[in-house]
């Protein structure tokens, strides 16, 4: 039930977003999280935004996975 | 799908499993538990079970809030759904566990005004456009669902409706670990932290488990990649004898949760005593509305009479909601409870471990001994 998925924000109008599921468009209620611009993505779960995504640790955790398991740079 | 593919990428995965047998080769065997009914999912999906070495056991926890919900609670709720004058508006999830006698699916077939909805804000539209009916929304989830039920009290409140209430039945998630870290029976070697609870309420929430209790904590995110690291950190930290908070889904999880959501749950529920299907009270578990906004609280508004709770003979959920048992101890899985015909609530929702067992095969039994 703790089920969230990753929605890329694609409108703001103040508490109010739109965003966008592999090409399916969703309200998302944006009260919960704080400085949400479009283009952001954010955790949807059961309508409401629970917490953006950073970037910069997305990119830092993938570069972990890799180098744990042991697969170099330029593999892919 | 951005942010979701990445984390299911069979070669890291396959190096992941290499680096845990690694650490894991010549030590004594460890048991960790995955505390939400999503990582249950993920596990079964997966079959990240039968990947791991023999020596690492992964065992499911009370992280399904459906599943943890006593009968008391639902046949509260099924007794409203028969009152004439009143909607009853739940999550997808509730619609088809079994009460003592009955369910709301049942109940449903029967006449009653029954809705399910995706966000409890639905249930507002729902009261505007019913001002005749009492509108009773069912609170149920953890500290992921918890604030946005909040902030729908606090919607409900700027708009005035009087037709609407709320019974909470909200669970706390940190209160339970601690209780089940210090279980003698139970033994847990170390936690896979829920990554959405803890991205409201923060990995510092889980310093107390690791440190006093001494049960190393990791917060893991959903993917298959996702939750081996964290099982790779947790061997690690069983082979350095540590047990600290780690965090493995920092892109979604800060130290300190999301101030937000938790003050807008801090602002409308409160923490009380509650009681968890198979584990019993847990103190401080339950987020019970606060008197400011009690005229929204159907516990306190609507009375009606509820039978007394009985368990359905022979469910063995209690025992697996606590890591004792699995699903294959169960003389009614797969024969007598199956997800068309549920006897207990762990076949019910997608994410109980019975459910996810029948739905992915049987694959890990051999990794628990049978």
């Amino acid at each position: 039930m703790c089920l969230g998925i990753p929605v890329k924000i694609t409108k703001v109008e103040g508490n109010r977003g739109e965003g966008e599921i592999g090409g399916i468009k969703r309200d998302v209620d944006l009260t919960l999280v704080r400085g949400v611009v479009a283009g952001d993505y954010v955790i949807l779960h059961a309508g409401f935004a629970i917490e953006k995504v950073d970037e910069e640790e997305a990119k830092e955790t993938l570069r972990l996975l890799r180098e744990i398991s042991g697969m170099s740079e330029g593999e892919n | 799908m951005i942010h979701v593919d990445e984390y299911r990428d069979a070669r890291v995965a396959e190096g992941l499993v290499r680096e845990i047998a690694g650490v894991m080769g010549g030590t004594s065997s460890v048991t960790f538990m995955e505390v939400c009914g999503t990582h249950t999912m993920c596990a079964a999906r997966y079959g990240i079970r039968s990947l791991l070495p023999d020596n690492v056991r992964l065992i499911s926890g009370p992280g399904c809030p459906v599943c943890v919900t006593p009968n008391s609670y639902i046949d509260r709720a099924i007794a409203i759904s028969r009152e004439e004058d009143c909607t009853l508006v739940t999550f997808g999830d509730m619609f088809r566990v079994p009460g003592s006698t009955s369910s709301l699916s049942k109940e449903k077939s029967k006449g009653a005004d029954i809705r399910v909805v995706y966000s409890a804000k639905e249930s507002l539209d729902i009261a505007r456009a019913n001002p005749g009916r009492t509108v009773v929304f069912l609170g149920i989830g953890f500290e992921t669902t918890a604030p946005t039920v909040a902030a729908t009290i606090l919607a409900a409140r700027n708009l005035g409706l009087e037709n609407w209430f709320v019974l909470s039945g909200h669970k706390t998630i940190p209160e339970v670990m601690e209780m089940l870290a210090g279980s003698p029976e139970l033994k847990v070697d170390g936690f896979i932290c829920p990554g959405h609870v803890s991205a409201v309420i923060g990995s510092e929430s889980y310093e107390r488990i690791a440190r006093e209790c001494g049960v190393p904590c990791v917060v893991g995110g959903f993917e298959p990649t996702d939750m081996l690291q964290a099982i790779w950190m947790l061997v690690r930290q069983h082979r350095e004898e540590q047990s600290v908070v780690e965090n493995q889904y920092k892109r979604v999880v800060g130290t300190k949760g999301n101030r937000e959501a938790l003050s807008t749950m801090i602002r409308v529920f409160e923490p009380g005593d509650s009681v968890w299907r198979g584990i019993g009270t847990v103190g401080h578990s339950g987020l019970s509305i606060r008197e400011e906004f009690s005229e929204l609280d159907a516990g306190k508004n609507i009375d009606v009479e509820v039978e007394e709770p009985i368990e359905a003979a022979g469910c063995i959920c209690g025992e697996i909601l606590k890591g004792l048992r699995t699903p294959r101890d169960c003389l009614l899985f797969g024969e007598d409870c199956t997800p068309a015909d549920p006897k207990g609530a762990c076949m019910v929702s997608s994410e109980g471990t019975c459910a996810a067992w029948y739905k992915h095969g049987n694959y890990e039994d051999a990794k628990l001994g049978r």
